[in-house]
């Protein structure tokens, strides 16, 4: 199964997403806990994207793809920016987070966590994020 | 997206979380957080047992409180997460860095224990 939702680049529109996500995932045989783990994920990438790189610029768009296969679900997070890639900024430890009173970088952490794979690499000249969750 | 309510008991303020914290409503949180510290309370209870969703935002301003309730000698504890809430700090590990109880009584006992 494939589905597509597009979003402006404002923070507001991240319910948007979560709902969009949770839908699509809703004849996936998973807990509540897996569904909302991967919903965390993406919500993250999605904030990430939308202040770093569109500066939260309502008219600037992401478009999201969910493709569902038996044994893996593929998202896609696809945008005009310069690629965004987490794999290219450390994981901040816990403890530097609290000395340096960070209320950032947790995001990453998440992602990196939760997700079997990320990658990003560029198809008709947009950036596309791709974070591949396998499933049993 | 998030509603926040305060209330005091037996000196302990409480907050309450009900909704969705994202990167959009963090800043309610850290705003009652603050006003809480501000008002002089050195006991806070967090009342999740409404609270559906955290995400690094909301994570983010317990962890940046850390340090200042270390010094102004604040106890903080967190009650009644959901199981996907919760889940979401043992991901990060965050269970072991802030006070987490399942139950109301639970966590004012612990936060009277904390604060002795």
């Amino acid at each position: 199964m494939n589905y597509q939702y597009n979003i402006g680049c404002s923070l507001s529109n991240l319910k948007g997403v979560r709902d969009f996500i949770r839908q699509s995932l809703k004849g996936q045989d998973m807990s509540d806990v897996e569904v909302s783990a991967i919903v965390l994920a993406i919500d993250e990438m999605c904030s990430n994207l939308m202040i770093h790189a569109h500066h939260c610029n309502p008219d600037h768009i992401l478009e999201l793809a969910v493709t569902t296969h038996s044994d893996q679900i593929v998202f896609e997070i696809v945008d005009s920016s310069s690629v965004f890639d987490i794999n290219q900024f450390s994981t901040p430890g816990l403890d530097n987070l609290v000395n340096e009173k960070r209320k950032g970088g947790l995001g990453i952490r998440l992602v990196k966590s939760i997700m079997d794979a990320v990658e990003y690499f560029s198809r008709d000249g947009k950036s596309v994020c791709r974070l591949i969750k396998n499933v049993h | 997206m998030v509603h926040i309510k305060r209330l005091q008991e037996e000196g302990a303020d409480i907050i309450a979380v009900v909704g969705e914290i994202d990167a959009s409503s963090s800043i309610e949180l850290d705003l009652a957080i603050a006003k809480s510290v501000g008002e002089g309370f050195t006991k806070i209870l967090v009342d999740c047992t409404a609270l559906e969703y955290i995400s690094s935002a909301g994570l983010g301003v317990f962890m940046s409180y850390i340090e200042e309730f270390k010094d102004k000698g604040v106890q903080m504890v967190l009650f009644g997460l959901k199981e996907k809430v919760e889940n979401t700090f043992s991901i990060l590990g965050l269970a072991e860095l802030l006070h987490i109880r399942p139950t109301k009584q639970e966590a004012k006992q612990l936060l009277n224990e904390l604060s002795v």
